[in-house]
């Protein structure tokens, strides 16, 4: 038994000065150099296709033509103005920014309500729902293409609604995919979240006589806010990503939202790529930006639903 | 509970469960519908006419482009699940103290965020035939994403590129929820990294695996985009996703068609959506 307690357990997770100088003093053995040499070849070669794209985006055109791609020389800001015009950017964030935001917010308010419900009370048909919640998102969209598009045509809408006067070729339509296709996985997630609380909480709450409404809107979901930021981090970028349903349901190139406006910028003969790479990051921007800003909400939105337990 | 309080509850679920019904669930079972059907889509619903299973048996047989899509199909499966173990041994190497990690991490994840449609224009900078670094560098003149011999392989490694750092994530998220009491006691026993990985870490991650296997299969089902920015899917690049969308928007609107290859798609998808739920809710029941 003397053996077991003369091993010391090693620590997994660096923390604290100790472990930090640990980390500083262990010997470089052979191995280690091999897997550090393994991970920063590997790292660098993903880095590469996004730095590639950068590093031509402020080159000139003319000048990549003469001199080949690999070679250094002939930067410009021009190709990004060009890109900004051309693309009409101005125009296709602002598409972004009016799909993305309802259909986050719509998406996060259904299933929160959905998870709530799941989680508070034990109704019979409980798991069955959330089984239809979550499988929907796992669908195949495409499977569902044909209904949705003759149903979009269908539905009527007043012209303030939608200058096209149907579902179709609307914001609206595709804030309402959007939200169906993603409330699924939120619901998931957040019902996980929701069933970790303590229960205490509405004990107490009911003898103060709180509502359902008010015990779902002033308990549960300010305690929910950590997950709430990393869902709706995640979900502005998958939204925001989204390319299928814009690229079926929006015929009129004014609605498209800025990642299939790209398209734009492909002339019919001949492709400008320095143009293109500038537009690539223009619209790789957003993302990345939220990504380094909230990369801790954004990773662990992925694992909360993705790791239970 | 009080009456108000109770059409608060009813609310609170039927909104969102009739939003998913009509949007998802109702399309999806019109799609199976609609797969036994001829319509052109000109006229009203009485224009439908039942054809049973023929459009099935058009797929099989008259519709040359199926059996490359399928084909396709599955050797992105293969492709992904290879790179499946990619992202998940970058995990495992990933899960130790190490100088750099968080750097590694990022680089491996920066893609994730980027949508597939973009991962494809940057891609091409690469793949191009006259402008890509590709031929640039190896002197070949191959058109990358226009070769029917290539083109596969081509947006299988720009969606591989993408592919790997998601799994990567989702596997180190599940091996940091490894209990270490359970390392160190191998380690006591005397097992060394490998057998402890394999004998206790891979066995105690089964619900993480079969979630990875169930992404993998399904993301395979779903390319769609990258291809849809190439070339519409075609000359090489069939995929059943792009299949379904051809027969529908465009020129030829051949919804019964189309709907029978959605069906396909419900189908082989369903199989996995059914694991993966078992998995999910096992622990609720």
């Amino acid at each position: 038994m003397t053996a077991a307690t003369d091993v010391t357990p090693r620590n997994r997770v660096a923390s604290g000065p100790a472990a930090r100088e640990r980390l500083r003093h262990r010997p470089l053995t052979p191995a280690r150099v091999v897997l550090h040499a393994f991970l920063l070849v590997t790292a660098l070669m993903w880095l590469f296709p996004l730095a590639w794209a950068l590093f031509n985006s402020f080159r000139d055109y003319d000048y990549t033509a003469t001199h080949g791609y690999a070679s250094i020389g002939g930067f410009t800001l021009s190709n990004y103005a060009d890109a900004w015009e051309r693309g009409n950017f101005t125009h296709t964030f602002l598409n972004s920014v009016y799909i993305t935001v309802p259909a986050v917010i719509l998406t996060l308010l259904l299933a929160s309500c959905v998870a709530f419900v799941l989680a508070r009370f034990s109704f019979k048909l409980n798991l069955t729902l959330l089984g239809v919640f979550i499988a929907a998102n796992l669908l195949p969209p495409q499977s569902l293409l044909i209904p949705i598009y003759r149903a979009f045509r269908a539905v009527p809408l007043p012209e303030w609604l939608s200058d096209s006067g149907t579902l179709l070729n609307s914001y609206l339509g595709l804030v309402l995919i959007n939200t169906a296709f993603q409330t699924g996985f939120c619901t998931f997630v957040l019902s996980n979240f929701m069933k970790a609380l303590p229960r205490e909480l509405y004990e107490s709450a009911e003898v103060d006589g709180a509502s359902v409404w008010r015990q779902y809107w002033q308990i549960t979901m300010p305690l929910c806010r950590p997950a709430l930021a990393a869902l709706a981090t995640l979900e502005v970028t998958w939204i925001y990503n989204e390319f299928f349903w814009a690229t079926v349901l929006l015929q009129t190139g004014d609605k498209f939202p800025v990642t299939s406006s790209l398209n734009n910028l492909r002339g019919q003969f001949f492709v400008d790529y320095n143009l293109l790479s500038a537009g690539s990051m223009l619209v790789a921007l957003p993302p990345i930006i939220v990504f380094f800003l909230l990369q801790k909400q954004f990773v662990s939105g992925l694992t909360l639903g993705a790791t239970k337990g | 509970m009080r009456t108000s309080d109770r059409l608060v509850v009813a609310a609170m679920v039927a909104i969102p469960t009739l939003a998913v019904l009509l949007l998802i669930w109702l399309p999806a079972v019109a799609s199976v519908l609609l797969g036994f059907t001829r319509w052109e889509g000109i006229g009203g619903l009485d224009t439908i006419e039942w054809v049973g299973l023929t459009n099935y048996k058009n797929i099989l047989t008259i519709y040359p482009p199926f059996f490359p899509a399928l084909e396709h199909n599955l050797i992105a499966l293969v492709f992904l699940f290879a790179v499946s173990a990619f992202g998940m041994f970058l995990a495992v190497l990933l899960d130790k103290e190490l100088r750099g990690g968080r750097f590694y991490q990022t680089a491996y994840y920066l893609p994730v965020v980027l949508s597939l449609a973009l991962t494809g224009f940057i891609w091409q900078l690469i793949y191009s035939r006259d402008q890509g670094l590709l031929n640039a560098v190896t002197g070949l003149t191959v058109d990358w994403y226009g070769d029917p011999k290539y083109n596969l392989w081509a947006v299988m490694v720009a969606t591989g590129w993408q592919h790997a750092g998601y799994i990567m994530v989702l596997y180190l998220a599940g091996l940091k929820s490894v209990d270490p009491g359970l390392r160190e006691a191998a380690a006591v026993d005397g097992a060394n990294a490998r057998a402890t990985f394999f004998r206790v870490v891979l066995p105690v991650l089964r619900p993480v695996n079969l979630i990875i296997l169930v992404v993998t299969v399904i993301t395979s089902l779903r390319l769609f985009d990258l291809v849809w920015i190439v070339n519409k899917g075609r000359n090489g690049l069939e995929l059943i996703a792009a299949l379904v969308t051809q027969n529908i928007v465009g020129e030829a609107s051949r919804i019964g068609f189309g709907s029978a290859l959605a069906t396909i798609m419900l189908l082989i998808s369903s199989v996995f959506v059914i694991i993966y739920l078992n998995i999910e809710l096992r622990e609720d029941k």
